[in-house]
């Protein structure tokens, strides 16, 4: 039997844009992008800008913060999966960034991660699994079902983001390749190259990065892979091509730029757990009540919001109704 | 010889001012960015001004105590003397960064998360202090600088003697120490600037070490 559940974070049929509004949408981003091809860029772009924000009302931030929407704006539908706070604005998203791979400070990666070439992507699939070897990212990725998410980003260091990720869900992705039941974990590694990543020539963690989850976790319906946000291809100090996404995990776990996907028995290494075991666990769930060794988790410093804002940490970020049953019966504390 | 008189005028009229601008300059520089953050304009702070500034802050002063160890070999190596007369307000510049940023972590961080509460803010420090080693660690070095700013007065070599002031004044080598080792422990993963910082305090230090052994056996030999 299907019970469906009515969840907080759902918007209601009345909040959703109307048909005919999302239709026209398109047509103006259509019109945008032909501008755009006659050269009339910055006339395209901010006609696309002035739509972005009368469809969505939801876009509390700035809109002069918005990118500019181009002929590569992405075509995506909108979902429930929004949050009540303002959106990042979309030069603190791509300008505070932690990319070690391209150094330490929270501006190297918006510097340096331009050097990154990401086509063409491909990534390997191993494991158990029934389909496995290596496919191109648009083989992965359909981008005809691109869908957009408004997710909080709890960052481990205890800052906050909220982003429009643009993406398919994970559990889409990973069921085509067919795992076997053999696959209880899903492990990720990002892209290396020494030559277009400065920052690993010191091993601030051990290269490659990798993060895992637990199948069941993979398979809920939040965990996303994005491709863009605010509307766009991801900026490669965001991950582009492709990322991670797991709103309820500390931001480590969202994984950037992935170049393997593996289906594995055992839970898999992941970076920061190998760096500092103590700091940071496997699950790296959002959790206010156990402290980092270094600082509280009990709230976080909003960014791109006025100087001092903050807010309370949530359990699982605000996510709990989604993902508590997963975790049913573990000490969250014991498993960090 | 047009040298030697170019660097007496500089040892006598420009090193004091010289080096006491150039001391203040970061904290000018960040001033001057918080004004123009306060004030709407483009500033160089970043989307995270607050911890742009501890940071900031945190790394000057550590710098500029490291350039306070560098004096000794640096007049050992070139022999050049005036540069003494200005080690002691380098040092105190690094007392007066420490202090900026100790206050900016108590009245930026503390202070409001406390919801501007001062009790509220005590009892953070209390729990940041005993909890979390790099602040622990912190502590102790600002700590350990303070008797080494209120002493670094004439009078007060006068009043002291010279010999008890400067054996005061050897808690500058464990408090640098500790300094390193809070940047250390407060980094995420491995970093390269604690290592860096660590690496020319080492050299600083192992140059001390050399010379006094230098000197121990050079006694010895006089002796016998």
């Amino acid at each position: 039997m299907f019970i469906k559940r009515s969840r907080s974070w759902q918007g209601r049929e009345a909040d959703v844009t109307p048909h005919n509004l999302y239709l026209d949408r398109r047509r103006i981003m259509q019109a945008g992008g032909a501008l755009a091809l006659t050269g009339l860029v910055g006339c395209g772009s901010s006609e696309s800008q002035a739509e972005n924000t009368a469809a969505s009302n939801t876009t509390l931030a700035n809109s002069t913060t918005q990118p500019e929407s181009s002929a590569s704006g992405l075509q995506y539908r909108e979902t429930a999966y929004q949050v009540s706070d303002p959106q990042t604005p979309y030069d603190a998203v791509t300008g505070y960034n932690n990319f070690y791979e391209f150094g330490t400070s929270k501006d190297d990666p918006a510097r340096y991660a331009h050097r990154m070439s990401v086509t063409p992507w491909s990534i390997e699939v191993e494991g158990h699994a029934a389909r496995t070897g290596t496919f191109d990212l648009e083989d992965v990725i359909d981008y005809n079902a691109l869908e957009e998410r408004i997710y909080r980003l709890r960052c481990v260091e205890a800052w906050s983001m909220v982003i429009p990720w643009i993406g398919v869900p994970l559990a889409d992705v990973l069921r085509r390749f067919e795992p076997t039941s053999d696959a209880r974990y899903v492990a990720f590694e990002t892209y290396l190259n020494r030559s277009e990543m400065r920052g690993t020539r010191f091993p601030v963690l051990d290269w490659p990065y990798v993060e895992g989850l637990r199948m069941d976790e993979a398979m809920n319906e939040l965990a996303f892979l994005a491709v863009g946000l605010y509307g766009d291809l991801l900026p490669n100090q965001n991950g582009a091509p492709v990322r991670l996404v797991v709103p309820w995990k500390y931001g480590y776990k969202s994984i950037k730029s992935i170049t393997k996907i593996r289906f594995v028995s055992e839970q898999p290494p992941t970076s920061w757990n190998i760096a500092a075991p103590n700091e940071y666990g496997f699950y790296s769930n959002v959790n206010p009540n156990r402290a980092h060794p270094r600082w509280s988790q009990a709230s976080e410093r909003v960014i791109g919001g006025s100087l001092f804002s903050r807010r309370d940490t949530e359990m699982f970020n605000g996510y709990g109704e989604q993902v508590a049953d997963l975790y049913a019966g573990m000490d969250l504390i014991e498993n960090h | 010889m047009a040298r030697n008189a170019f660097l007496r005028v500089v040892g006598q009229h420009w090193l004091k001012p010289l080096t006491f601008w150039l001391l203040a300059l970061p904290g000018l520089w960040l001033l001057w960015q918080w004004v123009l953050l306060l004030t709407g304009m483009p500033h160089a702070l970043g989307f995270n001004p607050i911890e742009t500034t501890h940071r900031f802050l945190g790394d000057t002063a550590i710098r500029i105590l490291l350039i306070t160890l560098a004096i000794t070999p640096f007049r050992d190596l070139t022999r050049w003397l005036p540069i003494m007369k200005v080690r002691r307000r380098i040092g105190l510049a690094a007392f007066w960064y420490a202090l900026a940023h100790v206050l900016a972590y108590l009245g930026l961080d503390l202070f409001i998360a406390a919801g501007m509460s001062v009790s509220g803010a005590l009892a953070g420090l209390w729990e940041d202090v005993a909890e979390r080693i790099y602040i622990t660690l912190g502590m102790i070095a600002f700590i350990l600088l303070i008797p080494l700013a209120v002493t670094s007065f004439n009078a007060m070599i006068r009043l002291m003697g010279p010999r008890p002031w400067q054996q005061l004044h050897w808690l500058v080598y464990p408090l640098a120490i500790i300094a390193v080792l809070h940047h250390g422990f407060m980094a995420k993963g491995n970093q390269i600037m604690p290592w860096v910082h660590g690496g020319i305090l080492a050299l600083l230090l192992g140059y001390r070490l050399v010379r006094t052994l230098r000197k121990r056996s050079q006694a010895k030999a006089m002796a016998s």
